[in-house]
């Protein structure tokens, strides 16, 4: 499958960012669904590039955010590398759950995002 | 205490594999609430554990051949740069009022991934066996 055009990939992050910046969310969480619904990304494109450009979008605000002071390393390091051995999991079980099966979970996620978003 | 940080980093890494997305709706309140971190050092502290978290998941993708490189640069860099935009405006809009239409734009959203999920599902009813790996 070809990659989408230019401007379609800016409108995608364009988007991704502004809701992230507004609401404090992560970019995933609006950019899976753009890729789903809109590029028609089956679920595990969609997730693949969705954590590529988290890489890049939470370098670039973890670089304030360490210009700032206001990055603890130890707190990161205490969640960050039960996380990486997390992610190893669930890439691994995202590859032999159905894409459709991931999208339907996915969906659920969304409806408590929309809750945590309204009752922050 | 960091037994169950350590639980929920894990978790958060779960739901990032599964889902493509970054941990930090798990990470934030564990690095406030279970740490003890004020909600912007949480904050700022989730954006940089989830850089190898999701560094470790595209390289995992890339592997299973699902990764689009170009796609997931070219809207990283755009991404990046608005929400710089998307900070600035929480200062000019009636966040309270836009906050409401994004949850309901979550919601919708929800339905219609959940209706192509459903159409899918019926399409191919044998579609289980799992064809990435």
């Amino acid at each position: 499958m070809a990659s989408p055009r230019i401007s379609q990939l800016a409108i995608l992050g364009i988007a991704t960012g502004i809701f992230s910046g507004l609401f404090g969310v992560g970019g995933g969480i609006v950019l899976v669904p753009l890729l789903v619904l809109w590029v028609g990304f089956d679920e595990r494109r969609a997730a693949a590039t969705s954590l590529l450009a988290i890489v890049i979008a939470a370098s670039a605000g973890a670089a304030t955010q360490l210009i700032y002071g206001n990055v603890h390393f130890v707190a990161a390091l205490t969640v960050g590398i039960p996380a990486v051995g997390g992610v190893l999991i669930g890439t691994w079980l995202q590859q032999r759950i159905p894409v459709a099966v991931v999208q339907l979970l996915f969906s659920v996620l969304l409806v408590i995002v929309a809750a945590l978003v309204v009752f922050q | 205490m960091i037994a169950l940080a350590i639980i929920i980093g894990v978790a958060a890494g779960v739901l990032s594999g599964l889902f493509g997305i970054g941990g930090g709706i798990l990470l934030v309140p564990a690095l406030a609430l279970v740490v003890g971190l004020d909600h912007v050092e949480a904050e700022a502290t989730s954006l940089l554990a989830i850089i190898p978290v999701a560094a470790v998941g595209a390289w995992r993708q890339k592997s299973y051949g699902n990764l689009d490189v170009r796609s997931g640069l070219t809207i990283g860099a755009f991404a990046a740069i608005a929400a710089i935009a998307g900070v600035a405006l929480v200062n000019v809009l009636p966040v309270e009022v836009v906050r409401y239409g994004f949850a309901a734009l979550m919601l919708y959203v929800a339905w219609r991934m959940a209706a192509s999920a459903i159409d899918q599902l019926r399409a191919e009813p044998d579609s289980t066996a799992s064809d990435g790996s």
